[in-house]
């Protein structure tokens, strides 16, 4: 079925009837029947903010060698920090007014319907078969729409490399979750604040927690249902609008935006032929001499 | 110019007739010492070393992109607006093509050498920003994301450039004369045009289909499901415009070329493109209404990027088309040529607004292009008008080529 679908696309593009394929390509709910997908919670209301999880993702990821000490400093949290080039997780720290903070560690959503895949006009992006959202970066050709897309604003660049820039982001530790393991950043958080598990568990557990602590949590499942719903979700004391997250994006899966207009592609291929063709068998059968003023300078010329 | 190459001419000879306007080579380089030429060349002495650090110690070294902008002056300027006023080529080509509207056809040519030199530079200033340009051709050969309007944009540039130098040939082949081939590629006439048409309807649409995958970051007032149409009909405005500020300049700069076109029709010729003109404005204006209404953004009006939005649509929209509309009727190519410039400017406006002034309007802190992003744009824009002027001075662009009457 795959493979049949792919030729299909190959040849849709060699003829140049390119957007046909946005209304086939919906991996998303097949490949959910075949394995649940795994996805993480992350409970805002445990998280003390000791960046344990800045550490192991670090170390995972292989961008930094600094020690688990360099992470207590605390000085970081005066400014609020986004993913970068080199981290693919910020924990950031949200003061309130005689209470304590709220700190919030943020990554790629890994979204069931990903704005970045939509987006990426060489499939460098995939919804892998485990749920993470995986990049690869032997077909990237750097043009960063994905970072556009993204509602969350969470793909980064190597904008200092000159040679080899890569589109950077959290992959949930795709290896180790083939390898059997957990994602870095949960086998290291000592206050259990982040969850790894089949998303439709995750979701029951957050609903309980809600239901059982109504006093500690507000009632809502971030990653629930924004954006089409991600793999990586939250529970929080406080209203997300007020920790960062953007509130305004809406239920909708982000490539249900373009999918109007790519399906209008296919009309305009054709139809246009049609329309035009017709109009210069008109104009032509008009004859020339109804067709507007002749410039009588065409047979001079030259210099 | 002699036009015909004489079976014992030397190459000496021949790269004199055909590259040196017939001039020793001495007596070629001194008429290259002009006002123009000292200030291209400043221009690329800038230009050049800054393409060198791009290319050689990254993006970052030269931009102010980060990550929360991703995109600045060289897909907001040099690509969505290179793009747009590049649109004069299909306009004019299916004007006399398809509609035919013969007294275009003078205007025919220097279009769609616009048009393709347009795109060819629009292709150069994407090479500057893309991460790995070499990859460019990964989207055709090795990895297809069809589901991304990016990947339409890119096959339908590739193929329009294709169709746009196809329907340059025979200006080539004239100054070549290769007159077989000509006559050969002259057949592909109506077939290249309707297919540049279908290309153009398509890309110029999709590059605001880009935007729609950004809906909280595009300012409401420009976001809109009806951006790729507002994209495609003010890029015949700014198509259909660019031919009458070429005109315009065209007869300044090159006026030993057009010294046999009778000032006046060359003026009615404009009046007549300003009533098109205004009537596309006038769609255009209408669709920006619709499109608010549409989206319901009513109350966004009376905000200080409503002001702004006024100022674009009231300003540089409306202006533009009431001034073509008295063109039209009081016969002015005057005021027709300034329609025209405030025209571009619109759309230069516009396209800016998405991609750069309003983009990300909710960040606390706004992108300002480095010294360096605009000095490759200018660079840029020398390059392309350098290489205009090249062609034009050599191939019959804005004349009909003696030996070549125009065939019915």
């Amino acid at each position: 079925m795959a493979v049949s679908r792919r030729g299909f696309l190959k040849a849709a593009c060699a003829t140049g009837v390119v957007g046909v394929g946005a209304t086939a390509a919906r991996p998303a709910e097949a490949a959910q029947v075949k394995r649940p997908w795994m996805g993480m919670l992350t409970d805002l209301s445990l998280c003390v903010g000791c960046r344990k999880c800045e550490y192991a993702c670090n170390k995972a990821n292989a961008l930094s060698d600094d020690a688990l000490e360099t992470y207590d400093d605390k000085s970081v949290f005066e400014q609020t920090r986004r993913t970068d080039a080199d981290r693919f997780t910020v924990v950031n720290r949200f003061d309130r007014e005689g209470q304590p903070p709220v700190f919030v560690k943020r990554q790629c959503m890994h979204c069931i319907e990903p704005a970045c895949a939509s987006a990426c006009l060489v499939a460098a992006f995939k919804k892998s078969d485990e749920g993470p959202v995986i990049y690869d970066e032997s077909l990237c050709i750097g043009c960063r729409y994905c970072m556009v897309a993204c509602p969350f604003g969470m793909p980064a660049f190597e904008y200092s490399k000159p040679f080899t820039p890569r589109v950077t982001k959290c992959s949930m530790c795709i290896e180790r979750l083939r390898d059997g393991e957990q994602p870095a950043c949960a086998c290291v958080c000592p206050e259990e604040a982040i969850t790894f598990g089949p998303r439709e568990e995750l979701l029951t557990l957050a609903h309980d927690k809600i239901r059982e602590h109504p006093d500690r949590y507000v009632d809502h499942v971030y990653g629930e249902t924004e954006a089409g719903g991600t793999n990586w979700m939250y529970i929080s004391p406080v209203p997300f609008g007020d920790l960062g997250f953007p509130t305004d994006i809406g239920t909708k899966p982000y490539p249900e935006l373009t999918k109007g207009f790519l399906s209008s592609v296919p009309l305009v291929l054709t139809l246009w032929p049609m329309l035009l063709m017709g109009a210069y068998a008109f104009n032509n059968a008009r004859g020339p001499e109804l067709a507007g003023a002749p410039v009588n300078t065409h047979e001079e010329g030259g210099q | 110019m002699s036009t015909t190459l004489h079976p014992d001419a030397s190459w000496s000879a021949w790269t004199r007739d055909k590259l040196l306007l017939g001039l020793p080579l001495r007596e070629y380089l001194r008429t290259l010492k002009t006002p123009f030429n000292a200030v291209a060349a400043l221009i690329l002495c800038v230009g050049l070393p800054i393409t060198w650090i791009r290319f050689t110690q990254g993006i970052a070294a030269t931009t102010n992109l980060n990550n929360d902008y991703p995109w600045g002056l060289w897909i907001g300027f040099d690509v969505l607006c290179g793009v747009a006023l590049a649109a004069g080529g299909f306009c004019m080509a299916s004007a006399v093509h398809l509609f035919k509207l013969k007294q275009y056809y003078t205007l025919m040519r220097p279009a769609i050498l616009t048009g393709f030199l347009g795109y060819f530079f629009v292709v150069v200033g994407l090479c500057f920003d893309l991460g790995r340009p070499w990859r460019l051709p990964y989207p055709m050969f090795v990895s297809y994301g069809v589901t991304s309007v990016m990947f339409l944009v890119g096959w339908h540039v590739a193929l329009y450039l294709t169709v746009q130098f196809l329907e340059f040939c025979p200006a080539i082949f004239e100054w070549l004369g290769w007159k077989r081939v000509r006559h050969w590629v002259l057949k592909l006439t109506i077939g290249a045009t309707v297919f540049g048409v279908i290309l153009s309807t398509l890309h110029q649409s999709a590059l605001g289909a880009l935007f729609l995958l950004a809906p909280t970051k595009v300012h409401p007032l420009w976001y809109s499901s009806f951006i790729p149409v507002l994209f495609f009909t003010s890029a015949i405005a700014a198509g259909l415009s660019m031919v009458i500020v070429e005109s315009m300049l065209s007869h300044r700069v090159f006026h030993r070329q057009v010294q046999h076109e009778d000032p006046q029709q060359v003026d009615q010729v404009m009046v007549g493109l300003s009533r098109s003109a205004a009537v596309v404005l006038f769609t255009y204006f209408c669709l920006k209404w619709i499109a608010l209404a549409h989206e319901d953004r009513w109350a966004w009006l009376f905000t200080s990027y409503g002001a702004w939005y006024l100022v674009e649509v009231i300003g540089f929209v409306l202006g533009p088309c009431i001034a073509y509309f008295v063109a039209a009727k009081v016969n002015s190519a005057r005021i027709a040529r300034v329609a025209a410039v405030w025209t571009v400017l619109g759309i230069v406006l516009n396209r800016l607004n998405v991609s750069i002034f309003t983009f990300n309007w909710q960040m606390p802190y706004r992108y300002v292009p480095s010294w360096m992003e605009f000095a490759v744009t200018i660079t840029i824009v020398t390059a392309g008008l350098l290489t205009f002027r090249f062609m034009v001075n050599r191939m019959p662009v804005l004349y009909v080529h003696p030996e070549y009457p125009v065939e019915e």
